[in-house]
């Protein structure tokens, strides 16, 4: 194969790893995306929340028997869906008892004041999961299995015999089941009634609070759908990804990447944002060295944030 | 304010718990503690660094692990690679670090609120992956036998313990210094209204850019001497997100915007922390995380603002009222001209020509001149929507024009940002008022004073003089959160006047006031212009306006529509029309 072909298969191969892993990143962002446009809170614990994901997933397919019923292919997507349930139900408890005490209705009038309470109090709900987490499920790095993450179509690249693209059939899966959850949130959010209250509740709470709007509650679905929604991404990263309990850490700041750079209050903007860090992430490793994969996302992050301070998709707000 | 008795107070209470905290530390024998005992005031240094930006000014930033790690790394090739001593390492980490400030600092200040914190998340993320690139995963301080104490090395740990507190020390004295100063009054300022305060003068990026480079160099020093103590540096330890928060933890715990709020935060969790995963550790690990975490929550349900001011509001409500801590005797009023001696004769005070600006597809302002003289009250009149904010601020450079130019004074104000135009001469006040709500009416105007003032206690004159001159003084202790509409309103003008302005800009002071009291601003305002400030209000009712002004401008659709004495202009038909529709214009003609 000549040098050009080479780097064109690397670069396809590249290409489409980056929309996979892309997608499903954009999932993750869409969640955290949703949270922070509706309640304009910095949600920290949000990587804990895609970690409970990953962990409730695996029960479900090694303790509830997902696995022994609905066959090992199909166990864990269903363990995701679940996984996001669960974790919803968890976000909203955990809204109800905790955040709505500094947040909402409760943070009106209290100015920059109010902004602090958030950070540290989610800060604090890191701790304790990432920790909680360490004492309930152990140090060891798990994973979840399925016998398509060691399956892949090859794809004849037409110009040279010898150059082929090798699609990880676990990875496509995972990047399916992203597009389509991640349009039914937008059809959700768009047109249900539901979601109106929450896109009025985003928009100016006070008047929306005129209008007879439970924006407490449009908060609490927020923040339980948002996180839902990032734990079911959570699930089915998991199934290529080994996880510890530590691996928020590693996601939450991809989260945030994302979502400034598609522009925040944007879910389309989210999930694109996601998807350029993905992309970035893989397409950087043609020409950098792997160690700087990561480092090159934030570059680019930097870059794109200052050359457009509003994001790609959000609209600039600043008036005077 | 100079020096006052709070001021030593203070600088007393730094020295007890300094010189308390090095005595625990001699008391204590076992090295764990010492080592403990140590990391508290390098823990402190980090957060008071933070407080010094995001706690003063606002601009909260996720990202502080990046001169924190600067400044360890510094001190460390500096020893290993070049044998210079942490002595001179530390200060050059602080350079670093302050450089480091400048060069994140002056891209990133372009953003506001949430999107500057989490930006500020990136840089150190992307040295962590750099530096681990380069190869430093683990460096190690080499121990140097001979001429130990020149490289900072002592057998003792104490000695680290007594380097530490000196460095907390020089962190808080810094602090009280920003805390008493324009620097401190003007980030403050920032935090509450940052349109408000470039308005009155300040000039924000200049003040946010000194802020974040002595934070910068001051998280340097800190890990400077982390790097000092323990011996052994790594991307993951000194860049991770887990440093950027410790720095958001103590001080948000302890007290936000408070010399003392990191000391506190990292008294409290640092040993917490330690004495957890000593104890519970081994048993159970991750059981000091979880515990910690839940600390962190109780506490901050029960004080969101932190420790010290919930315990500060307790005392106060206990003690009987202290008279305020700077009160000086009330100075005369002797409000005199602002106009300067070398004032132009002849030729228009500012003069507008052919200013343009849209926004996207809207025309909002469209091939606007005219001219204002010297000591006139002009009114500028339209309807709803007439683009009269939008040409205010164009004026005083919130807003650059897409076309056209402005002349004041002979200067172009072109392109010149709002603090430049305000330090030429221009005051404005807001159509909503934009006020610094937490602090007092003296303080909010003593923001507008600084941008003329030569000292503190000659701006804190020029504040009380602009009070009196809206009758306001009697107010200056309230806080601003709690004035009417009509004290908003006077306070604004007196930041505005405070500024010493040769050209007033009055963006529709009368809106929400009651006939009384457009009265009474009515009467100050006429005060000004005999003051021989020139003024130029917009409203949008005609009537009181009649009575106020010696000219008229009616802009309609972004135009100029007419122009000349209230006279004129209540007769003009396209005027009427502009306002009441085409009916009214020809039934008045008919008439």
């Amino acid at each position: 194969m000549t040098p050009l072909g080479i780097f064109i298969e690397q670069f396809l191969q590249s290409l489409t790893a980056g929309f996979f892993v892309g997608s499903v990143y954009g999932l993750m962002c869409v969640g955290l995306g949703l949270i922070f446009g509706v309640m304009r809170v910095i949600n920290f614990a949000q990587g804990d929340f895609l970690m409970l994901g990953m962990y409730a997933t695996l029960y479900a397919v090694v303790f509830l028997g997902l696995a022994a019923i609905f066959g090992p292919a199909v166990a864990p997507l269903l363990g995701s869906i679940l996984a996001g349930l669960v974790v919803f139900a968890g976000g909203v408890l955990l809204h109800r008892a905790l955040i709505s005490r500094v947040t909402g209705t409760q943070a009106v009038g209290r100015e920059g004041e109010g902004h602090y309470a958030q950070l540290i109090l989610t800060l604090g709900i890191a701790l304790v999961l990432e920790n909680g987490g360490l004492i309930l499920f152990g140090s060891t790095p798990q994973s979840v299995r399925t016998p398509l993450a060691i399956r892949a179509f090859e794809v004849p690249l037409l110009y040279d015999p010898r150059a082929a693209l090798f699609l990880n059939q676990q990875r496509i899966v995972v990047c399916v089941v992203s597009f389509i959850v991640g349009a039914a949130l937008y059809w959700f959010i768009n047109r249900s009634r539901i979601g109106k209250t929450l896109r009025a509740a985003a928009d100016n709470p006070e008047a929306a609070i005129y209008m007879g709007i439970d924006v407490d509650r449009a908060h609490r679905l927020a923040f339980g759908i948002g996180s839902g929604i990032t734990a079911l991404a959570g699930g089915l990263v998991a199934t290529y990804n080994p996880f510890q309990p530590y691996v928020g850490l590693q996601f939450v700041i991809i989260m945030y990447a994302g979502v400034v750079l598609g522009g925040m209050g944007s879910l389309l903007g989210a999930f694109w944002g996601g998807m350029t860090i993905g992309l970035v992430q893989q397409l950087s490793t043609l020409v950098l060295p792997t160690q700087l994969q990561n480092a090159a996302i934030f570059a680019v992050f930097l870059l794109v944030v200052m050359v457009r301070p509003q994001g790609l998709f959000g609209r600039a707000t600043e008036r005077i | 304010m100079g020096a006052s008795p709070s001021v030593y107070r203070t600088l007393l209470m730094i020295a007890l718990v300094a010189l308390a905290w090095i005595g625990l530390g001699m008391a204590v024998s076992n090295s764990y503690y010492q080592l403990m005992l140590t990391v508290v005031p390098i823990w402190a240094v980090l957060g008071l660094s933070w407080n010094i930006l995001s706690g003063y000014s606002g601009l909260v930033s996720f990202g502080h692990a990046s001169f924190f790690g600067i400044g360890a790394y510094t001190v460390t090739i500096a020893l290993v690679q070049f044998d210079i001593t942490p002595w001179f390492g530390i200060p050059l980490g602080m350079i670093a670090g302050a450089i480091a400030a400048v060069v994140i600092g002056y891209p990133t200040f372009r953003l506001r609120g949430h999107y500057f914190a989490l930006s500020m998340l990136a840089y150190p993320l992307a040295l962590l992956y750099v530096f681990q690139w380069l190869g430093y995963q683990e460096v190690t301080l080499p121990m140097k036998r001979e001429a130990a104490a020149w490289f900072m090395q002592f057998a003792d740990y104490r000695v680290y313990l007594v380097l530490a507190v000196a460095l907390m020390v020089a962190a808080q004295v810094i602090s009280l210094g920003i805390e008493r100063s324009r620097f401190g009054m003007s980030l403050l300022a920032i935090k509450q209204n940052e349109p408000a305060a470039e308005a009155a003068g300040i000039d924000t990026l200049a003040w946010k850019m000194r802020a974040i480079m002595l934070s910068g160099a001051v998280a340097a020093a800190a890990g400077g001497l982390y790097a000092v103590v323990l011996l052994v540096v790594t991307p993951d330890d000194v860049f991770g997100l887990l440093t950027s928060s410790q720095a958001l933890i103590v001080t948000l715990f302890g007290g936000v915007g408070t010399l003392w709020g990191p000391v506190i935060g990292s008294a409290v969790l640092i040993p917490l922390s330690k004495i957890l995963q000593g104890e519970l550790g081994d048993l159970l690990p991750g059981i000091q995380g979880v515990v910690l975490g839940i600390a962190i929550i109780f506490v901050i349900l029960l004080a969101p603002e932190g420790i010290y001011w919930r315990i500060r509001d307790r005392l106060r409500r206990t003690q009987p009222l202290r008279e305020a801590e700077d009160a000086q005797p009330l100075a005369q009023p002797t409000y005199t001209s602002m106009r300067p001696a070398n004032a132009s004769a002849d030729g228009p005070l500012l003069a507008v020509d052919d200013v343009s600006r849209s926004f996207g597809g809207l025309r909002a302002v469209e091939g606007v001149s005219f001219d204002v003289r010297e000591g006139e009250l002009l009114g500028i009149i339209g309807p709803n929507g007439a683009g009269k904010t939008t040409l205010f601020n164009l004026l005083n450079g919130f807003l650059a024009p897409d076309r056209g130019r402005v002349v004041f004074a002979g200067h172009d104000l072109t392109g010149l940002k709002p603090n430049r135009v305000c330090r030429l001469g221009i005051g404005r006040t807001f159509q909503v008022v934009r006020s610094f709500q937490r602090m007092s009416v003296l303080q909010n105007v003593v923001v507008g004073a600084y941008v003329h003032a030569p000292s503190d206690i000659a701006a804190y004159a020029a504040a009380r003089e602009a009070l009196a001159s809206v009758n306001l003084l009697h107010r200056m202790d309230a806080i601003a959160q709690g004035l009417t509409t009509k004290e908003l309103r006077l306070m604004e003008l007196a930041r505005a006047l405070a500024g010493r302005p040769r050209l007033l800009l009055m963006d529709e002071p009368l809106a929400g006031l009651g006939a009384p009291e457009v009265e009474e601003m009515l009467e100050v305002v006429r005060g000004l212009t005999q003051d021989r400030v020139t003024v130029v209000v917009i409203e949008h009712t005609m009537r009181a306006m009649v009575r106020l002004v010696d000219r008229f401008v009616v802009l309609n659709h972004g135009s100029v529509l007419a122009e000349g004495a209230p006279a004129d202009i209540t007769g003009n038909s396209s005027v009427i029309e502009a306002y009441l529709g085409t009916k009214w214009a020809t039934l008045r003609v008919d008439a």
